[in-house]
Order: C-alpha cells, then sequence, then structure tokens
C-alpha cells in the first residue's frame, strides 16, 4: 500500500509550530506598537480653517498662554479664544506674513459667524477631564501639550491615553512644578525634579485619584 | 529556500519602515476602533451644533437677563462709578499684599504685550512696528492723577483704540491690575523723603543698580 503522506510531510509539524511562533509574536508586537494611542493619536495636526501659528504669538512674541486661553485656572474647559480676542490686536495689525489669514477674522467680525477651528487634543466624552484642577496643583502646560511655542501647526505630543494619565497620577513629583511656572515654556527647575517635586506634593496635598469615579463617573 | 529569505526581510524591513511614521505628522482624524461613546449625543462647551444657524452649540444669552447672584448692584465694584456717574477715586477693593501680586500676575498676562513691564508703552507689541496706536506711558502725569475708577474704566470699557477686556479679565482681576499699575506709578515717581520713610538704603539700591 502506498503512503498516504509523502515524505516532506515530516516537516510540516515544525513548520507549523516555526509559524505559529512568528505569527503569535507579530501579532503581539503588532497590536502592542500600532494599536497604540502613541502610534494612532500622537502627531495629529489637522488643518485648521486659519494659519494661525502659535510659535509666532506665544514663542516670538511671547504673550502668556492665559491672554487668549484664559479660562484654564477657572473651568474644566480651555478656551479658545473668541474672534474678540484675535481683534483686541488685529484691528489695528494687518499681520506681515500672512495678511489673507488676518482678513479671515475680521470677515468672522464682521460676518458674526464662528471660527470653525479643528479640534487636537479630543478625549472620548466618557473621560471627565478638569484643566482647572491641574494647573491650580502646577501641572504646566507643556507638560502636557509639549512646547507649544514652537509649534506652527499644533499637533498632539502626548498619546493622552488613559495609561499616561496614571503614569502621571501615580508619580505626580515627576511633573509638577511652582503654579507661577504653568504657563512658562522650557521651565528649568532650579534643583532636581523629583526632590522639588516631593515637596511641592506634600505643599500642595496633591493626590491624585486613581480611581474610577474621578474621571468617568 | 529564497521564498524564506524574501519573507525574513519583510518580516524585518516592514515594521521599520512603518515604525518611522510613529509620532510623525498626520491630518486625518485618528483612528479609533471602539467610536461607542466617544462623541456622544450632547453639547459640550464651543462644540458645534447643526440645529442653529450659526452652529454653535453656545447660545447668547437675550439681552437684559439677569443670572442668578449675578446682579451687579455695586456700581462701584463693577462698573468703578459712583451714584452721580463720576469715577470711584479709590479701589472699592481691600488692596492687600497678595491682591497686589494677583494684580501683577495679571497685568503681565494681559497688559504687558502693548504696556510693557514697566508701563512705559514699551510693550514687544510696540516696539517691533507692527502698526498699532502707541500705548501712553503709565508714568505721565496725566495718568498718575487719573482716579482708580478711569483706569478700572478703561480696562472693562476700553478706551479709544484700546478693546475692551471685559470678556477675559474678571471684575476682582480688573481691580488688582488697577491696584498693580499704581504701584508702577509709584515705583517711577517717589520722592527721596518718602523712600527714607521707610528706611530704604538708596546707596545700596544705587549700587544694586549699577550692577
Amino acid at each position: 500500500m502506498a503512503q498516504i503522506f509523502p515524505r516532506w510531510a515530516n516537516e510540516v509539524p515544525q513548520r507549523i509550530l516555526l509559524g505559529l511562533i512568528i505569527f503569535a509574536t507579530a501579532t503581539v508586537a503588532g497590536v502592542w506598537y500600532y494599536f497604540s494611542p502613541e502610534y494612532t493619536d500622537v502627531g495629529y495636526a489637522p488643518e485648521q480653517p486659519i494659519e494661525y501659528s502659535h510659535k509666532l504669538h506665544a514663542g516670538k512674541l511671547d504673550i502668556d498662554c492665559q491672554y487668549c486661553h484664559t479660562n484654564v485656572f477657572d473651568s474644566k474647559h480651555a478656551n479658545v479664544p473668541a474672534t474678540q480676542t484675535c481683534m483686541n490686536c488685529h484691528n489695528q495689525i494687518d499681520g506681515q506674513n500672512k495678511p489673507k489669514e488676518v482678513q479671515k477674522i475680521r470677515d468672522s467680525w464682521e460676518s458674526d459667524e464662528s471660527i470653525e477651528w479643528v479640534r487636537v487634543h479630543n478625549l472620548p466624552d466618557y473621560a471627565y477631564f478638569n484643566h482647572a484642577a491641574h494647573v491650580n496643583v502646577g501641572v504646566g502646560c507643556e507638560s502636557c501639550h509639549g512646547r507649544v511655542d514652537r509649534m506652527e501647526v499644533v499637533r498632539q505630543v502626548e498619546p493622552l491615553s488613559m495609561s499616561w494619565c496614571l503614569d502621571c497620577h501615580r508619580n505626580p513629583e515627576q511633573n509638577v512644578r511652582p503654579v507661577e511656572e504653568v504657563t512658562t515654556m522650557g521651565y528649568k527647575p532650579e534643583k532636581d525634579q523629583i526632590e522639588m517635586g516631593r515637596e511641592l506634593v506634600a505643599k500642595h496635598n496633591i493626590a491624585p485619584p486613581t480611581y474610577c469615579q474621578s474621571c468617568h463617573y | 529556500m529564497k521564498v524564506s529569505k524574501y519573507l525574513l526581510l519583510a518580516v524585518l524591513v516592514l515594521p521599520l519602515a512603518l515604525a518611522g511614521c510613529r509620532g510623525g505628522k498626520f491630518q486625518s482624524q485618528p483612528v479609533h476602533p471602539n467610536m461607542n461613546m466617544d462623541q456622544q449625543k450632547r453639547f459640550e462647551a464651543q462644540e458645534k451644533n447643526e440645529f442653529f444657524s450659526d452652529n454653535r452649540a453656545m447660545r447668547k444669552p437675550v439681552e437684559g437677563t439677569i443670572a442668578r447672584d449675578n446682579l451687579k448692584e455695586d456700581k462701584a465694584l463693577y462698573q468703578g462709578i459712583n451714584e452721580d456717574s463720576s469715577f470711584v477715586d479709590q479701589i472699592p477693593v481691600d488692596v492687600t499684599k497678595s491682591f497686589i501680586y494677583r494684580g501683577k500676575d495679571q497685568y503681565e498676562v494681559f497688559c504687558t504685550p502693548c504696556h510693557g513691564i514697566a508701563g512705559d508703552g514699551n510693550g514687544i507689541i510696540m516696539a517691533n512696528n507692527y502698526g498699532y496706536v502707541p500705548a501712553p506711558s503709565f508714568h505721565l502725569e496725566r495718568l498718575r492723577n487719573q482716579s482708580d475708577g478711569y483706569l478700572y474704566s478703561a480696562i472693562a470699557n476700553g478706551i479709544r483704540n484700546m478693546p475692551s477686556y471685559a470678556t477675559q479679565i474678571p471684575v476682582k482681576d480688573r481691580w488688582a491690575i488697577v491696584a498693580y499699575v499704581r504701584a508702577l506709578q509709584k515705583s517711577q515717581n517717589v520722592s527721596e523723603d518718602e523712600i527714607q520713610e521707610y528706611d530704604v538704603d538708596l546707596a545700596a539700591l544705587e549700587e544694586d543698580y549699577q550692577e
């Protein structure tokens, strides 16, 4: 009687095993790497209706963050400035580099139509985030939003994932700074960050919540 | 054997090539596999609502309505004027040290771009010739002699080319800024007698300044 399996079938179990190992490793590594918010979200820089440059306003002109985002210290929502804020200066300043963009602001002012900015940092609606609670204990703008004063177009630099939030909530001393320095870009602590952080955590009685209810209700 | 060589190459090179994209800029909406409750059917501040013709979810209140606890009865505090509509002379809030420091913070956020850190009208907008009408120095005789209510009114209602900052600066902070502007004015115009009254060592100060 002829053999049912040909000779090469001897190698099949080995190959299947090897194939499975490669496949499993690739799947786990691939999901871990490509499905994480560090890959899907970081670097999101949509085109905005107006070519607004933070690099010019916050960097070169050194305007404090709060001038436009007025409510960060008082409200959960850090507001996008109204057209009125732009018009404080741009009713007279034409914009040397991009006069067309300034014209869009004036059109919005004339027509009473809001400028439809595209939101870059967008948490899901089931995660409650409060800006005031963070800046008032000394989490700098830079820690979560990066060096905005160097961005021509705003992009997301941190994943805003839950594990990223919790990394800081478990070890807040890594990121807290004196409240006066919250809006300082490129802040360098005078002494060791961890040492200073521990003192500030004690001083402000910072106890970051790590339970579900604090963010998810 | 040739096929598995290509396979090996692909396994090594493909992730490396894709890894290069990590953290790079992109414009399309981030891909989230489960959007179930990400964008819920309710409106948050400054979101878009297509129901209304202006697409704003935030509606403007009807003019003349007053919110609870927001009557703003105290004219001196909220408008900086007396009953007879003249400007109040004095800040109607307790001026403490921390209040003045609050004023300093707020001044440096909202006022320095034009009026300068020393209040001399030399802010970055003015210094760089962008074409803005020059801001006056606070150290002019005219502005030193104005009442506190006048300065408050300039912040709250704007004055000539300066727009109103009522939407950006809350009432208490406007008064804090007035207090700090007064301190700035003092800093440029104090008689020697007055300094000696507080026992300040002038020689040491001058030496500090020279360095």
